[in-house]
């Protein structure tokens, strides 16, 4: 099927690749599908909704960030994304890219969560100061 | 919405297997203990808020990618 998307134009996708939130994402509760898209040149990974075209997180895995990001996963979560490893889970922190994007941030505190064997994903939030909603991605000096 | 006065060290049930506990109370601040199942999720409300917020800002952000790959490239 070819879905419109934000930042690729139309783009031909196949419906075992969708990804679905049930609960949506905070925010945007309606919108319950997405794909996820990776850019040859950058080392995004763009979590696009299969239904609205302008809807494009662009996020990145945390590890890429910090360099040991780690939590537990509720028990809730687990049940919800029938998920039975933590292998099987794709992690990702949706990044707040200003104009300026030496200011740009990551959202670890609240990560998308993707059970890769049934591509059930949700947005965890996660309990505790461990990790910030805000957290810078580049050190000042760059 | 129903309103319940306690006192500290009083408790609510609801249902049968959520228990609220007042633990502590202060001038401008009460210590409430929850005792729930697991898969319950509990959560400060205003978190929930910033994350939609957060969210919210992430996506609108208009980036130009082609512009983002070169400074990333440096």
């Amino acid at each position: 099927m070819k879905i419109k998307t934000k930042f690729f134009g139309e783009v031909d996708i196949d419906e075992k690749q969708i990804v679905s939130f049930d609960e949506g994402i905070p925010g945007f509760p309606e919108y319950k599908k997405y794909v996820v898209l990776n850019d040859e040149e950058l080392d995004f990974v763009f979590l696009q909704s299969a239904e609205e075209e302008n809807l494009c997180f662009i996020t990145m895995p945390p590890a890429m960030i910090v360099g040991d990001y780690n939590f537990d996963l509720s028990s809730d979560t687990v049940e919800k994304l029938e998920l039975e490893k933590a292998e099987d889970a794709a992690v990702l922190a949706i990044l707040n890219i200003p104009e300026d994007f030496k200011k740009m941030t990551a959202n670890l505190k609240a990560p998308i969560i993707i059970n890769t064997k049934n591509n059930k994903g949700i947005q965890e939030l996660l309990d505790g100061d461990n990790y910030s909603m805000k957290h810078q991605v580049f050190k000042e000096d760059v | 919405m129903l309103v319940l006065a306690r006192k500290k060290d009083e408790a609510i049930l609801i249902g049968d297997d959520i228990e609220i506990i007042i633990t502590d109370i202060s001038e401008d601040k009460v210590k409430i203990g929850i005792n729930a199942p697991k898969h319950m999720k509990v959560l400060r409300k205003e978190l929930l808020e910033e994350v939609k917020e957060e969210n919210i800002q992430s996506a609108g952000s208009k980036v130009d990618l082609k512009a983002l790959a070169k400074a990333m490239k440096k």
